[in-house]
């Protein structure tokens, strides 16, 4: 080999070096600029929050403009409820629709229920709020927990379908066979063999969905409406964390503005401690391999 | 249609076949998927209590024959079967599906335990599901098969560790558990050694053979030493028909049709 040809690999090489390291930084920092806003959004709620935190904040009403002090107690419990009657309404739903689209599709039902579905998920979330105004409020000629719950619902069913689906279809055919060579019938193969192996991926979806009705305000504003005062009757307009966080948020007063940073607060966290407890519960050693 | 149901010829036997019941009975079975047929007038008798290999190069059929035998095509929207198959002499078009795979089971090619249940658990996997929940019974049934399908002492002291954590041999022999716990009367293999190494394999194949007294076994196999080793009788499909069915031992010294030589001394497949 001449000294010439030997030369001439690194140069080759070192050019493929650049490029590859480019390529690797372009990427890392993608993934810097991916977790950011989180990070900074976790820390400045926390440093924002934390200071208007008291057991005030969990215990007591908004008090009046003027008055220092006061709490969102009411508007956690109306959030906890209204995720509630969305969670009931939407969850099951969604775990449905996904089954059937998953398992039992192959027509021209399950193609439109499968595009409706994407289409669904990208309707604003106002005009889901517009919607459950039309059906459920102006029916019942007031504002309700109930139309806030519904329109949640509304939000929470893409979600998780999509999620069912795409969990499901993770699962292998192998499974499905071996359970029905069994004799087990289908249904019970899709529920205690299919949906149990997919559960983890499931339970992830329906966490999402449920963290992001937990945020939602637009669909709210004129639907669950908001509320001053203590609210657990979901025929009755009801306060909502977002909600009560928008009102004080836009307000020209400061300690409004250390109680809205301290509802966010109170919001993120528990959206992290229903995704603890939920994965807590439904921990399974068996699992995890999807 | 023009084809006559293909029997075990009788004339090399050392044993009077025609003591034994059949266990299965095709008549024209043919299965199409879409328009294009896998297997065409497929006419055989299956005899009781014997293990039956198939064999036959890829895409023959094998496997599509194997699994109308359970009905598994009724999964398959595309999949189309015509025919009758008589299950000792019931025509099981006539039956619930569920009830006829309680009937004949099935272990699969690529050992399949359930991923979120532990050994225990699956071997009662059928049990359990259809309800049956005493748990006496349960550890006596777990017991019994595991002994059975040889795998008792490797997974005695670890019934309730996830089955995924047993190596793919013992994973298959836990199908195999599995599969004998709801007392099937048939088992069809479909090539239930093709994934393991060969220390598994043997143990397996010593599974098929103490079965027989027990169980009607069809298997398909990809190996034809597998076939000759653990069979009485072989059935020959290439391209979706029965070309020959006879004794294992008179198919692999003296096979009656040329193809069938040619394929089983390595010329084409």
């Amino acid at each position: 080999m001449t000294a010439e040809s030997i030369q001439k690999i690194p140069k080759n090489l070192r050019r493929r070096k650049i490029t590859n390291s480019v390529m690797i930084s372009l990427c890392v920092v993608a993934g810097i600029i991916t977790i950011l806003p989180l990070i900074y959004i976790f820390f400045y709620t926390t440093q924002s929050g934390l200071s208007a935190l008291n057991a005030d904040f969990f215990t007591q009403l908004p008090k009046p403009v003027g008055e220092v002090g006061g709490g969102m107690a009411n508007a956690i419990v109306g959030s906890i409820i209204l995720i509630g009657i969305g969670g009931l309404m939407g969850i099951p739903v969604g775990i449905l629709a996904g089954i059937y689209i998953s398992e039992y599709s192959k027509n021209i039902f399950a193609t439109i229920v499968k595009f409706t579905t994407d289409v669904l998920s990208g309707v604003p979330s106002i005009v889901v709020g517009i919607f459950a105004y039309g059906v459920i409020v102006i029916p019942m000629q007031r504002f309700s927990a109930l139309a806030g719950g519904f329109a949640l619902g509304i939000l929470m069913i893409p979600t998780v379908t999509k999620i069912t689906e795409e969990m499901l279809r993770l699962v292998p055919q192998s499974l499905r066979e071996a359970s029905l060579a069994l004799g087990v019938s289908r249904w019970k193969t899709t529920l205690r063999i299919v949906l149990k192996t997919a559960s983890a991926g499931i339970i992830t979806g329906v966490l999402l969905a449920i963290a992001r009705a937990a945020g939602e305000t637009a669909p709210l504003l004129f639907t669950a409406f908001g509320n001053s005062f203590w609210q657990t009757n979901i025929d009755g307009p009801m306060a909502a964390l977002p909600l009560q966080i928008f009102v004080y948020a836009i307000s020209p007063y400061d300690d409004w503005h250390r109680q809205a940073w301290a509802g966010a607060f109170v919001l993120i966290f528990l959206v992290f401690i229903v995704n603890l407890i939920v994965r807590f519960v439904t921990r399974n050693k068996y699992s995890g391999n999807l | 249609m023009n084809e006559e149901i293909i029997e075990i010829d009788t004339d090399l036997s050392d044993e009077s076949e025609k003591d034994s019941k059949v266990a299965v009975q095709t008549t024209d079975l043919s299965v199409y998927f879409d328009e294009r047929a896998a297997i065409k007038n497929i006419n055989i008798k299956l005899r009781k209590n014997r293990v039956s290999a198939i064999i036959g190069p890829s895409g023959c059929g094998k496997s599509t024959f194997l699994r109308s035998l359970n009905l598994m095509h009724d999964m398959t929207p595309k999949a189309k079967v015509f025919g009758e198959i008589l299950i000792h002499g019931e025509n099981i078009s006539e039956f619930n599906s569920v009830d006829i795979r309680k009937k004949v089971g099935m272990v699969f090619q690529k050992p399949n335990p359930f991923p979120t249940m532990s050994i225990y658990d699956n071997v009662v996997a059928g049990l359990k599901l259809n309800g049956m929940t005493k748990k006496v019974l349960l550890d006596e049934i777990v017991e019994k098969n595991l002994i059975h399908a040889g795998l008792w002492n490797e997974a005695k002291d670890r019934l309730k560790s996830p089955a995924v954590s047993l190596s793919g041999g013992q994973q298959q022999r836990l199908c195999i558990a599995r599969t004998i716990a709801v007392n099937p009367e048939i088992i069809l293999m479909d090539e239930p050694t093709s994934a393991l190494d060969p220390i598994s394999t043997a143990k397996i194949e010593e599974l098929i053979y103490n079965f027989k007294s027990e169980y009607t076994i069809v298997i398909v196999t990809h190996n034809m030493q597998q076939a000759a080793r653990v069979s009485d009788q072989t059935a020959f499909f290439y391209l979706g028909k029965l070309i020959e069915f006879s004794k294992t031992r008179r198919m692999f010294t003296n096979p009656k049709e040329t193809l069938t030589e040619e394929y089983i001394t390595g010329k084409f497949g």
